[in-house]
């Protein structure tokens, strides 16, 4: 049963070795596109690398539910609704979308996951200690 | 010049690893180019090979029903050069695959000794618009020609054998389209119902 500080360790091992990027680049507020640059090819990556470390399966759209933005009943105009909010809201417990909800426009989305998202998306599918 | 930078399959077990070997040889054009009067084998050109190794491995762990491109190359160390003579023993090995795509990690061996290393991800691919690059018999004969039936081994231990999809659509083929200059090649296993055809579509 890992620490959540063995749990960010094995994330910034997994985002060290998919992204390229520095140890102390991988802080808990970094976003994984913005602050890491992440592109959409490297979250399979990722996912491959956080399933082996944790020993988990990630089903498809659980860390990043992307078909809420492609469901035009969720999106309208290029900006999320309030019902694709409130999916959004159910499907990413881990993540803070108060921000991203005060202008909910689509492009912007692919920023919001940031490092701390990430361990708490982690932390829920795995019992953590201390 | 056609676009194979493997030889052959030396070993195939399904979902498991493939290791195939790459002989390089003189006569290849692009060694006078790269470089004049220093020939070597471009470093691009290992990552290619092992990428088709690790490409028709993953691809026929889901029966070739996916589409299989290379989508990242995490990391790619090398150790030495591969010359004129030399034959590399290449090592792709499935670390974990998804409906989404697969990630392989990978080896290039000279005189048993490592000449490269790497890691490789691959995307599912699916698209009607690309079928046609993968006409089931050019794809049949290819993996033939590679000899993975030869030597490989499908997930139960018995032999690798073509998906009867493939099979089924070349029968259906030659039916509608019956192949002139036939002739058997010798029996390899799974390839009863389907004769081996020259001059018959394309390569």
């Amino acid at each position: 049963m890992p620490t959540k500080e063995e749990v960010f360790e094995k994330i910034r091992t997994a985002l060290v070795d998919a992204l390229g990027v520095d140890e102390d680049e991988v802080r808990p507020e970094a976003t994984l596109v913005g602050d890491l640059g992440a592109e959409s090819i490297d979250f399979l990556d990722i996912v491959f690398r956080l399933e082996k470390a944790f020993e988990i399966k990630i089903p498809r759209g659980e860390l990043f539910p992307e078909d809420v933005l492609t469901n035009s009943a969720y999106v309208k105009d290029g900006k999320v609704t309030e019902e694709g909010l409130a999916e959004l809201r159910k499907r990413m417990p881990f993540a803070d979308l108060e921000n991203f909800a005060q202008n909910p426009v689509v492009q912007d989305f692919a920023n919001l996951l940031t490092v701390a998202d990430m361990c708490r998306f982690i932390e829920g599918k795995v019992q953590v200690t201390g | 010049m056609r676009w194979y930078w493997i030889d052959r399959f030396i070993e195939f077990e399904s979902g498991r690893y493939a290791k195939a070997v790459k002989n390089i040889s003189l006569a290849e054009d692009y060694l006078h180019d790269h470089f004049p009067a220093y020939p070597v084998l471009p470093k691009t050109l290992v990552i290619e090979g092992l990428a088709q190794t690790g490409g028709l491995l993953v691809s026929e762990h889901n029966a070739f029903l996916e589409k299989v491109v290379l989508a990242k190359i995490p990391f790619a160390r090398f150790y030495a050069e591969a010359l004129p003579g030399d034959r590399l023993v290449y090592l792709a090995r499935l670390e974990s695959i998804s409906r989404d795509g697969a990630i392989v990690s990978a080896t290039s061996h000279k005189d048993g000794q490592l000449q490269a290393e790497m890691e490789i991800v691959f995307a599912h691919f699916n698209s009607s618009q690309i079928d046609s690059l993968y006409e089931p018999e050019s794809f049949l004969r290819m993996m033939r020609m590679l000899g993975a039936y030869d030597v490989g081994h499908a997930a139960d231990g018995g032999p690798l054998l073509p998906p009867a999809r493939l099979l089924q659509a070349v029968a259906a083929d030659h039916a509608q389209n019956p192949p002139q200059n036939c002739h058997r090649q010798p029996a390899r296993p799974g390839d009863a119902e389907v004769p081996n055809c020259s001059g018959t579509g394309s390569n």
